[in-house]
């Protein structure tokens, strides 16, 4: 056998040769190349990540030591002696969460990996829709410094936890209107960006690339875009709704009678508190498997790579998720078991949460199986992605507790759930993104990351982070309640457990401390890092084996790639080399 | 390097970019306004007693008037699309003019109609019928205004594309009239929803 | 197909665009004058619906040529349709079970 290189040598410079040079402005801020765009979300998105820590940092430690003055920040606080007041504690609950979900994780999943990748591994010289691309991007942003603003809005930021539930909401200080005007961007622009990708995806596909031949993480993409499309709405009209219950004084959420520090509310009533409950959690809980989806997506990506090998049972990954997505639409009421719902209803919501269950695992296990047999290259992506499989699966198996109404009633809004959710989205989600980083930097840069600092920060982190996630377990199962503002100080039950609260504020604390490693590689690499070759990973998607590091400006590739093969052909018999890139055509000899 | 498929339609998938876009596009919106349609629902079948829009002072044959002149700027939108496959700017900016006055005219009896039920003190803190119905029609008019927009857009500067690209600017016509159409469609479910139950 | 520049069959197309529409404007006014008839609220429901649906069908079949689109349109509907009716329905489905018990 011979092998036969179409591209052997991408000409460098030859797409840019017709386009003008662009201004400073148009070329770096409102750029439309979807990996300017991709930079742009994923620079935001860590910033905001980094953000929403602090204001968890803040929360540990009025809960590790209430009403004891807090340190360096406590300034702000000068007519409580330096104590965080509890408006404050709610207010950097609901944003954290805010912040994490909205404004962290889905931006730096979908919006920077996915703009980034998805056009690359497609082939595509861009975008669908590339004015539409820059607008989401800009809609994000808005939707963030309003989201940051409301913290200077009288009475302070939103306060009402991240799920602004109503009649509280509805009654909350002007922050919480911000939330929701700032919450409508944010929703804008997710709108934009799904439908931007979907088209992506099904149109712009090149020659040969079939849907089964598309890297896993385009199906991932694909699925999270759908979820995004078609959960969002519900949300923005909830929001909508809320609005007018703050601002036009209507009653949607607010009940007949109801009465606010004995005083029965001036409104008209006959609105059901529930109901947005239902449309929230539409959106919510398709919302998690658009955070959890891309980080399945990437950590397939970095193990085929590493293990050399394909991944085990692509097709059944394929429709795992495609699944996954589909039932995420009809499990949302297992998060109201606690609000009296009837048996019938309970029944089907529970049947389906078990349901959905099994594509996970199917999930899980396909990667788990990958690894058997394999020549592991223990690189820092790979550590990541490793560690990713069984803090995913704790995240996952501590759930089906939560999904069963009978468990579920002794555990709800305890710190269990807060464990459970922690651990599929931090060491979950938050390492596949980690592993994204490390496995793409050469990718984006042309130089990697140094290796030494990141198994650093890869040790320290994954000792932390359980050390801050696993005692909620224990706290929650004894019944301590999530969002106290001293930690369960003031209840007797939560004596026995309370001692736990130090520990996990201290390693959360330790937990920012060993991001340092991590920073400084990050920036230390982008200039002074070592220059790599384009296909550093020795990998077999197109965008690492049809184009160069960092792509070419205009149009990604020099020439579109014609693709004649599956995505991961790993240690194919015969071949070359132990990779045989997508594009690669094996002749007989 | 070109994007492709802006214009021609993808041989496997027979659509071009847009296309599939504005379909994405609407079935969000078909998502948003199920959502305000279920609260309506919901709110009306968790009320003691539900008021008809008619024993509130809605006006019904104002209304009915609108819906005849939003079906009616519907089929000029279509006509202006047709007129330009048959080559006839003229005609299509005849046809694209209608559509705006059209929508222009459904914005201003519909103001007169809020007006009527402000006077009355119908704010949409009366009641949760007034909440929905402001709600609903308050929605359904900013897309009634975006319409406008692109429509306009369309109707004036937007022309200079049909002088370089033709088939470019008829898709252009075609997409924002599938949304025009929708924002009809909705209306269609509004007025007997809002007016006639 | 939006295609095609065969002059006759745009023509048809044409003449199809203001048949619908007078058909839409009929159908207003049957839908209105129905509701004058004061029947009992669920019959003037379902038919208020169904004259809705109609028309609703119309707009979409005709003006927005979906009874002759690409598959790729009709799954993307399809997947919409299916998500919308779970979200029509479970709220008033929730509510009616509680009420049993």
């Amino acid at each position: 056998m011979a092998l036969v290189d179409e591209h052997a040598h991408p000409h460098v410079g030859h797409a840019e040769g017709h386009h003008e040079e662009l201004g400073f402005w148009r070329k770096y801020v409102f750029s439309q190349d979807h990996k300017v765009i991709g930079i742009q979300y994923g620079i935001t998105a860590l910033l905001f990540l980094f953000f929403g820590f602090t204001l968890m940092m803040m929360m540990r430690w009025a809960i590790a030591f209430p009403g004891k003055p807090i340190p360096l920040v406590g300034g702000m606080f000068q007519e409580m002696g330096g104590v965080m007041p509890p408006e404050f504690y709610n207010q950097l609950g609901a944003m954290h969460g805010t912040i994490m979900v909205f404004l962290g994780i889905v931006p730096l999943a979908v919006g920077a990996f996915g703009n980034y990748l998805v056009p690359l591994q497609i082939g595509a010289p861009d975008m669908a829709f590339p004015k539409l691309n820059m607008a989401s991007y800009w809609s994000y942003f808005v939707g963030g410094v309003l989201m940051l603003s409301s913290f200077w809005m009288p009475g302070g930021a939103a306060q009402s936890g991240w799920t602004s539930y109503p009649p509280l909401a509805d009654i909350a200080p002007p922050g919480q209107t911000m939330w929701l005007i700032a919450m409508l961007c944010l929703i804008i622009s997710s709108l934009l960006g799904s439908a931007n990708f979907i088209v992506t995806i099904i149109q712009l596909r090149a020659p040969g690339l079939t849907w089964m031949r598309l890297p896993f993480f385009v199906w991932a993409q694909f699925v999270t875009s759908f979820l995004l499309l078609l959960a969002f709405p519900p949300l923005q009209a909830a929001a909508v709704l809320q609005f007018m219950d703050r601002v036009a004084h209507t009653s949607f959420f607010l009940p007949s009678g109801l009465v606010v520090s004995g005083q029965q509310l001036a409104v008209s009533g006959g609105g059901s508190p529930l109901l947005w409950q239902h449309l929230f959690w539409f959106l919510a809980h398709p919302e998690v498997y658009v955070l959890i989806l891309p980080a399945f997506g990437i950590i397939a990506e970095v193990i085929a790579n590493n293990t050399r090998k394909p991944l085990w049972g692509y097709r059944s990954l394929v429709y795992a998720v495609v699944f996954l997505g589909f039932m995420s639409f009809i499990v949302w009421a297992h998060h109201m078991f606690m609000t009296g719902m009837g048996t019938a209803m309970s029944t089907f919501f529970q049947t389906t949460t078990m349901i959905i269950s099994i594509p996970s695992v199917i999930v899980l296990t396909a990667l788990i199986i990958s690894l058997w047999g394999a020549s592991i290259r223990y690189t820092v992506p790979m550590l990541f992605a490793l560690a990713f499989l069984p803090m995913f699966a704790i995240g996952g198996l501590t759930g089906l507790p939560l999904g069963l109404a009978p468990t579920d009633i002794h555990l709800h809004d305890t710190y269990y759930v807060i464990g459970h959710f922690h651990y599929v989205v931090a060491p979950g989600t938050i390492f596949a993104m980690f592993a994204g980083l490390y496995y793409w930097f050469p990718k984006v840069t042309g130089r990697k990351m140094n290796d030494l600092l990141g198994k650093i920060h890869f040790w320290l982190s994954l000792v932390f982070i359980n050390g801050v996630f696993m005692p909620m377990f224990i706290q929650g199962l004894a019944g301590v309640s999530r969002r106290l503002y001293d930690g369960g100080a003031s209840y007797s039950h939560a004596q026995p457990v309370l001692e736990w609260n130090v520990f996990m504020s201290v390693s959360a604390w330790l937990l920012a401390v060993a991001q340092v490693p991590f920073i400084i590689n990050f920036f230390w690499s982008m200039f002074k890092g070592k220059r790599v070759g384009d296909n550093y990973w020795d990998a077999t998607t197109l965008e690492w084996s049809a184009t160069t590091s960092p792509p070419l400006a205009h149009g990604n590739f020099a020439e579109i790639p014609t693709v004649v093969r599956g995505p991961y052909d790993y240690s194919v018999p015969g071949a070359p080399r132990d990779f045989v890139p997508q594009h690669e055509k094996l002749q007989e000899a | 390097m070109d994007i492709p498929y802006t214009v021609e339609a993808r041989p496997d998938t027979g659509v071009y970019n847009a296309k599939l876009g504005i379909w994405l596009f609407l079935a969000s919106e078909v998502m948003l306004f199920g959502a305000l349609f279920s609260t309506y629902i919901l709110l009306r079948t968790g009320a003691e007693s539900w008021p008809h829009g008619r024993d509130l002072g809605l006006n019904v044959p104002l209304a009915t008037l609108n819906t005849m002149v939003l079906i009616a700027s519907s089929v000029t939108v279509v006509l202006s699309w047709a007129s330009l496959r048959l080559n006839d700017l003229k005609k299509y900016r005849l046809y694209m003019g209608l559509t705006l006055l059209c929508a222009l005219g459904f914005l201003v009896i519909k103001y007169f109609e809020y007006m009527e039920k402000f006077h009355h003190g119908h704010y949409p803190s009366f009641n949760t019928f007034f909440a929905i119905y402001f709600t609903l029609t308050g929605l359904h008019g900013l897309h009634v205004l975006g319409g406008i927009v692109v429509n306009g857009y369309l109707w004036g500067p937007g022309v200079k594309l049909w002088h370089r690209d033709p088939q470019r600017f008829t898709n252009r016509v075609e997409v924002a009239g599938l949304y025009w159409h929708f924002v009809d469609l909705v209306w269609i479910f509004l007025f007997p929803v809002l007016y006639l139950l | 197909m939006a295609q095609t520049h065969d002059v006759e069959s745009i023509r048809r197309e044409t003449r199809t665009y203001i048949k619908v529409f007078g058909a839409l404007a009929v159908l207003t006014v049957v839908t209105v004058a129905i509701s004058y008839l004061h029947m009992p609220p669920a019959l003037a429901i379902v038919v208020a619906l169904l004259v809705a649906i109609f028309k609703g069908s119309l707009v979409a079949g005709f003006f927005m040529h979906l009874f002759h689109e690409r598959k790729l349109i009709y799954w993307v509907l399809v997947l919409t349709v299916a998500f919308f009716v779970f979200l029509l329905l479970y709220p008033t489905l929730w509510e009616l079970n509680l009420n049993k018990l």
